[in-house]
């Protein structure tokens, strides 16, 4: 039963890195998953020279949707959002270390996609960018 | 809040070894666990006497109903109707043309509010629900009351999830043109006493819906005990294949509204100035019907008939029973709606204090145990529990008491996963 609720995931569930509002943040981003009422608000600090100087996340949801945030914002910290740009969703499954049914992918999404939203405008589900350029 | 204390019964009337043996996929595995099915509230599973009667329609003698002058057409025809007529018998309906086959309650539900509720719905018109409400019990009518400029009055429940009955009722005698109401609550697993509502919206002169979805499968649904003008439910949750539904309507109420789809099979006769509808129900079957689902239907309910529906319910009341002492004392556990077994189905939604509904259900699934998590449909009524999501087990006549003590032990596992 718990070989997908490891103990890392659980850690980063009970004990979210980066958690909380940002102060004078430069980016924000809120979005949700109707599908299951997961929601995530990203805040992005971003200097001059491009790089992110801080990252905090807020939400509630599932443990995965919320430790895939976790995790994210101390992948990203530090990084300019050049560098970001190659963060995707095989990244996040990555850093996550499990795999997910199809129906629970969009959980561990969701905070790239606000991420993606809060520093570029992108809306789209990552990994569906092609699709919806198609559209 | 108490529990009612009450004998957990160790035999129902149901034989449910036996029962089990007529639904091939209940002896499948998840993940190596044997498969636990407790969503049947989402859809049921499906005896072979049902998979039978639509393979017997397809292999031997399938052809398109009412149209064909040949026997392969008249014998489908035959079987048809005669699936018409065992759902006319299981509600208790007084005609079989009063019977109209759908693809299950959500269009039987919109069609009542488009041939009906778009002719006889005016501005300042009240309709009114109940927070209880599926969205296709609700939507139909909060957005054809915006449409019209009709006024939606929405009946709250108690702390208990049940209706307010006091609410109702005062909201009833104010007046109403519409009453949409659940019997059965997807969401809790409330009954609501919908032959007692039924008679105080007559008595305000309302034209009455109610939406059988969760009820017809559960229990006796007697369409002229209720009262009622329409009812509404689906096949697939009730043993039968998916795409079979029904709305009954009182025939005085149909036969003076207009069509819900126009095509064939629904026209007497047609020039190009005008069209005459067929007499009903037929009138209301636009199309090819999805015969051989109505007749897998058919089919559903003698299954259902055979086993008997009073027994049915009695087995799922003791599978709650069995059930909710145990989650109830369970440390961290929320069950949403009433907490005995007193005029409820086998649906019983619960949070588990740090647990999201989603991760419940995932680590259910790895034990083989199939729940549904989400809003269940049901935004309005989680919002008013102060919830996004629930994890909802819910029973049919196949389950076991001792699937219900697998799915506490597997509460008891996830929770030790998380650390609670």
């Amino acid at each position: 039963m718990d070989d997908l609720y490891r103990e890392n995931i659980l850690d980063h569930y009970k004990n979210p890195r980066n958690y909380g509002e940002l102060e004078g943040a430069t980016h924000h981003y809120h979005d949700t998953n109707p599908l299951c009422g997961d929601e995530i608000t990203m805040f992005l600090l971003v200097g001059e020279d491009g790089r992110i100087d801080d990252v905090h996340f807020t939400g509630r949801g599932c443990a995965i949707s919320q430790a895939s945030a976790s995790l994210l914002t101390e992948r990203v910290k530090g990084k300019t959002l050049d560098e970001v740009k190659a963060v995707d969703k095989d990244t996040v499954l990555e850093d996550l270390g499990i795999t997910l049914s199809p129906a629970r992918v969009k959980c561990a999404l969701l905070s790239l996609k606000t991420l993606k939203a809060a520093a570029w405008g992108l809306t789209g589900w990552p990994g569906e960018e092609a699709k919806q350029a198609a559209e | 809040m108490a529990v009612t204390a009450r004998p957990t019964r160790s035999a129902t009337k149901l034989d449910v070894t036996r029962i089990r043996h007529d639904f091939p996929v209940l002896s499948r595995t998840v993940h190596g666990k044997p498969l636990v099915w407790l969503d049947s509230a989402s859809t049921s599973q499906k005896p072979r006497q049902v998979l039978e009667a639509m393979r017997v329609v397809y292999e031997e003698h399938n052809a398109n109903i009412h149209r064909g002058v040949y026997e392969f057409s008249e014998r489908t025809t035959a079987a048809f109707e005669d699936a018409r007529a065992a759902v006319a018998r299981f509600i208790n309906a007084p005609s079989p043309r009063e019977v109209i086959f759908v693809r299950n309650a959500t269009e039987g539900l919109n069609l009542v509010a488009y041939a009906w509720g778009r002719d006889n719905l005016r501005k300042g018109d009240r309709v009114v629900t109940t927070v209880l409400e599926h969205h296709s019990s609700f939507v139909p009518w909060q957005q054809l009351a915006k449409d019209v400029g009709a006024e939606l009055v929405v009946v709250d429940i108690d702390e208990e999830g049940r209706l307010r009955l006091d609410q109702m009722r005062a909201e009833l005698k104010r007046g109403a043109k519409v009453l949409a109401i659940t019997h059965t609550s997807n969401g809790l697993g409330v009954i609501n006493p919908v032959k007692e509502i039924v008679a105080w919206a007559k008595a305000a002169g309302a034209t009455t819906i109610v939406d059988a979805a969760q009820s017809a499968p559960h229990m006796r649904v007697d369409v002229q005990d209720i009262g009622c003008d329409f009812i509404a439910f689906s096949g697939h949750k009730m043993l039968g294949p998916v795409g079979s539904g029904v709305v009954w309507g009182r025939a005085a109420l149909l036969e003076r509204m207009r069509p819900f789809l126009y095509g064939g099979d629904m026209i007497s006769r047609v020039s190009i100035e005008q069209t005459d509808w067929n007499e009903l129900p037929w009138k209301f079957e636009a199309g090819t019907s999805a015969y051989v689902d109505a007749i897998g239907l058919g089919a559903a309910v003698g299954y259902l008939e055979d086993v008997g529906m009073d027994a049915i319910h009695e087995h799922e009341v003791a599978l709650a029973a069995r059930l909710l002492p145990q989650l109830v004392a369970e440390d961290g556990v929320t069950v949403f709606g009433p907490r005995d077994t007193r005029d409820r189905v086998g649906v019983v939604s619960f949070d588990v204090k740090g647990i999201h509904p989603h991760d419940m259900a995932t680590l259910l699934d790895r034990e083989g145990i199939a729940v549904r998590a989400g809003h269940h449909c049901n935004n309005p009524l989680m919002t008013r529990l102060g919830v996004s999501a629930t994890t909802r087990a819910s029973t049919y006549l196949y389950n076991t008491m001792e699937e219900m003590d697998a799915l506490v032990a597997a509460v008891r596992k996830a929770k030790k996963v998380f650390g609670i």
